[in-house]
């Protein structure tokens, strides 16, 4: 998912295969695997106050595709299913929220039952059945979610609603029984990370009254510890405690602390982190600015916390167009990049560190290998990135036949973004292109290289998971079925299609079900085969920084959520 | 005596003469005229900095560069080494005119060599769209106050409607939309990096604050006796316009031109400070700025550098043009000042 579109999930199975891996790797935080401690009442009370340049649109949970709001869901909304409170890779575990357990699985996997948990009631006072449930789902289509056609199509009858979404109906797809208080959802083919996509906010459970449109500002009751009291998206989002609240699962949705939590909008990111300094914020959402780092980092250590993110930054080039429809050409840019300097414009090495395989270090799948560093090739690859090789860049770039084309770079027009496009014309330059760098409004910028009507050669974009799954990275980013020519929706913005290597990623989901480790083996592979075709260029994983004021208390880091905005402590 | 050859010089120079005299015995004028010529100077001598002193591209990026400070090699861009170690600083200036006299900015370029190159760009916009704003709207100012019914009142709406917005968020919108895919007018292509582009936009948007004064004068130059003893005797429009008209408005027209150049200079650094003028790596002051916006707590003056020297050329101009203004005013002269 996008930076601003961030988040997600995890299938049971391959988040053991995190625990050791993204444990312990913070510089400043406790990112120890544990359950969440028990609730300690006289920490509960007083406002927890979050502040962010701007607000994250709709608060519909179906819709809303962002961050900023999904950490905000955890602590409001419920699903059948949700990911873990704890620290470090706890937090990737998919455990059963208003459902009483995980689903017994029949008919090879594409039969789960459900029982929905007695006693739970909305914010509004009104109690969760399982028609509630059956709606939800057929909501997801009914608004349009984003996801819609790539989480859930895969139920009975998605196709239909997919096709019609306003008459959605799910009646072979989610079967309930009020009497049995049951919930069965029936699919086309068994999918190996299922359950994380039923843990995420769009498969949350809304009431069946909530509107069959995206419910923008209006605000949709919830079951979790906190409701929502106002929202101005120009102003502040307001939750306070949910009267109707009672905790039924530690794990999944624990009572929470504060009495209110306040989201201001508004605050420019330097702003934030004098606000936080100051203790009038407890927290900001957007990145540091890069000249408040040191500040924050030795002035403020102790109220600093670095985590690793399953995520990368990277420059899709576009296959189907010149220049970068030459291997060689792609392959130059691979070789050119100075994925150091890159991480320096970045924040450093305290904040990302420079790659060059698909899948993120850490992740499930990931190989240590590097095609496009000094002194190896994608046949021989080195086991990381050591430095540039301009020689063979320039070579590649003569040998291409390209040498002097025109290289357009689209890049967000915010500061670090169009710092790397500024670097990348410099080293494009360098290797005989004639390169320009377009700066265009973030708001846009992501949709904008997607549509291959806007003809972008080169452009720079982020990617963290959905769920700790490979097929979210490889499959997703650069699967066939990715590429919608003339789309915004085309997130295989490469537009690269390798159909030998769609096959191969099929059966490595097929070998998932049944085999992890061999599926996560191939997946590997299938990493490196990609690699060798460079439709694209992986610069650095980057770290997620959370400031927090001095009165901040229990600040716990969710690898699925970011931090936990109830657990936080003001008293 | 003394008044007596003063009178006698005065009426027997041309009114340009006598504005010269008195610029020239001008402190605001000789003070303000100094400052120009050494920003443009220095400006215009970014190439000879560049190359044969400080030995830099300004317009590459070296974030792995290291240079000699002291007898020290130190990196340009430095990552910090103290607490956490976070985030990574551009090097401070050196006072060394031969290495990073202003210090780097964050793609480990020499700040000083970037705000001279900077300079000519914010000069050469400014300049040119301050001239090419003028002369159109000289053009229209004189043709619709001359000719006056339907032609006047065709070119008086359309500057009506330009006028109608406010300027900087007419010049921001053009901008927004031109520099995606550039402007094409029949066979000339203005590419979406070209500096024509501001030019032209910066050029446009300040018409018909320049044009309606010149129209109004016109229209009541038509009406004066010597305007009508013309037109009486016979005299083509071209010969009444250049002879009569155009000599009579020039002094205004001279009297614009640094508050012109002086305000489409600041819009241009306003434009590109927001990302929609000079695009990157090219440099202008406002560009510099927008570098410097992000190294403010750090590096403040990457951004200061730029703000002082637009500040001193924008004074420098307004300067300038109070001083000519004075200059060319007969009541002034009339004063003897």
């Amino acid at each position: 998912m996008h930076r601003h579109t961030k988040v997600l999930s995890s299938a049971m199975g391959v988040a053991a295969l995190l625990v050791s891996a993204l444990v312990g790797t913070s510089s400043a935080s406790a990112a120890t695997s544990a359950p969440l401690a028990p609730y300690d009442a006289k920490h509960a009370g007083g406002t927890v106050t979050l502040v962010a340049q701007a607000a994250a649109g709709t608060l519909d949970p179906k819709v809303n595709y962002t961050a900023e709001f999904w950490q905000l869901y955890q602590a409001t909304y419920d699903g059948l299913l949700t990911f873990s409170y704890g620290t470090g890779a706890t937090t990737f575990q998919v455990v059963p929220d208003l459902a009483e357990a995980l689903p017994a699985t029949s008919n090879g996997g594409k039969t789960l039952t459900f029982r929905l948990r007695s006693g739970i009631k909305f914010s509004d006072g009104k109690p969760v059945t399982v028609a509630d449930v059956k709606a939800s789902f057929e909501r997801i289509f009914k608004v349009s979610s984003p996801t819609a056609g790539s989480f859930y199509n895969g139920i009975v009858g998605a196709d239909a609603c997919l096709a019609k979404p306003a008459t959605c109906k799910l009646d072979k797809g989610v079967v309930v029984d009020a009497a049995k208080n049951t919930v069965v959802i029936n699919l086309k083919a068994a999918d190996e990370t299922i359950l994380s996509k039923l843990a995420v906010p769009h498969a949350v459970i809304n009431p069946a009254s909530a509107p069959s449109k995206d419910a923008g500002t209006t605000i949709i009751p919830t079951t979790g510890a906190y409701m929502f009291k106002s929202y101005d998206p120009n102003k502040a989002l307001v939750m306070v405690r949910n009267p109707y609240y009672k905790e039924w699962s530690h794990q999944a949705q624990p009572q929470g602390y504060p009495d209110q939590i306040l989201y201001k909008f508004g605050i420019t990111p330097t702003a934030q982190v004098t606000a936080v300094e100051n203790n009038q914020a407890n927290w900001g959402y957007d990145p540091i600015p890069a000249d408040r780092l040191n500040e924050i980092g030795t002035k403020y250590a102790s109220q600093v916390h670095v985590n690793p993110l399953t995520a990368m930054w990277y420059l899709p080039m576009n296959v189907n167009i010149a220049p970068f429809n030459n291997l060689k050409a792609r392959q130059a840019v691979n070789y050119a990049i100075d994925r150091a300097a890159m991480v320096k414009i970045f924040g450093g090495t305290q904040l990302a560190g420079p790659v060059c395989s698909f899948l993120p270090p850490n992740f499930p799948g990931h190989v240590d290998f590097c095609g496009y560093t000094k002194g190896a090739t994608p046949a021989k690859p080195a086991k990381a990135w050591t430095a540039p090789d301009l020689a063979l860049a320039k070579q590649l770039v003569k040998e291409s036949g390209t040498a002097g084309q025109a290289v357009g770079i689209v890049v967000s027009d915010d500061d670090v973004n169009k710092q790397m496009g500024v670097y990348l014309q410099s080293v494009l330059t360098s290797i005989g292109y004639k390169a320009t760098v377009k700066p265009i409004s973030g708001n846009i910028q992501f949709t904008y290289i997607q549509n291959t009507s806007n003809k972008v050669q080169i452009s720079v974009t982020q990617w963290y998971q959905d769920y700790p799954a490979a097929s979210d990275f490889l499959d997703v980013l650069l699967g066939c079925a990715s590429f919608t020519p003339k789309s915004d929706s085309s997130i295989n913005m490469s537009g690269y299609c390798n159909k030998a290597l769609d096959a191969k990623m099929t059966k490595a989901k097929t070998l998932g079900l049944t085999d992890p480790v061999a599926a996560n083996k191939m997946w590997g592979a299938i990493d490196q085969e990609v690699m060798a075709d460079a439709p694209v260029a992986v610069v650095f994983t980057p770290k997620q920084l959370d400031f927090i004021s001095s009165g901040t208390k229990n600040y716990l880091f969710s690898l699925q959520y970011k931090m936990f905005v109830s657990q936080i402590q003001v008293k | 005596m003394a008044l007596k050859d003063s009178s006698e010089a005065i009426f027997s120079e041309s009114p340009g003469k006598i504005a010269l005299r008195i610029l020239r015995k001008d402190k605001r004028s000789i003070i303000s005229l100094s400052i120009l010529g050494v920003i443009v100077f220095l400006s215009f001598m970014a190439p000879v900095f560049s190359h044969f002193i400080a030995d830099t591209n300004p317009f590459e990026s070296t974030l792995n560069a290291t240079i000699n400070v002291h007898g020290v090699e130190t990196a340009v861009l430095q990552p910090s080494t103290t607490g956490l170690g976070l985030g990574v600083t551009p090097i401070g200036p050196t006072w060394n005119i031969r290495s990073y006299f202003l210090g780097a900015d964050g793609q480990g370029r020499d700040v000083m060599a970037r705000l001279l190159y900077g300079g000519r760009s914010t000069l050469i916009i400014g300049t040119t769209a301050g001239l090419l704003c003028i002369f159109f709207s000289l053009l229209i100012g004189i043709v619709a106050g001359y000719r006056r019914g339907w032609i006047d009142a065709v070119l008086s709406r359309i500057l009506d409607i330009i006028w109608a917005f406010p300027v900087y968020l007419l010049a921001i919108s053009l901008s927004v939309v031109l520099l995606t895919s550039g402007l094409t007018i029949g066979f000339i292509h203005l590419g979406p990096g070209s500096f024509a582009l501001p030019i032209l936009i910066i050029g446009v948007v300040y018409i018909p604050y320049v044009a309606r004064p010149i129209r109004a004068q016109v229209l009541a130059l038509r009406e004066r006796e010597f305007v009508r003893a013309a037109v009486g005797s016979g005299a083509k429009h071209s010969t009444i316009i250049f002879r009569e008209i155009l000599p009579n408005v020039m002094p205004s027209v001279i009297v614009f031109i640094p508050i012109i150049v002086s305000l489409s200079m600041l819009t241009e650094s306003a434009l590109s400070f927001l990302s929609i003028g000079v695009q990157p790596p090219a440099a202008s002051w406002g560009t510099i700025i927008n570098d410097g916006l992000a190294l403010l707590y750090t590096r403040p003056i990457v951004g200061l550098a730029p703000g002082l020297m637009i500040v001193f050329t924008a004074a420098a101009l307004n300067l300038y043009g109070d001083a000519v203004r004075d200059a060319l005013d007969p009541k002034t002269r009339a004063r003897g000042d």
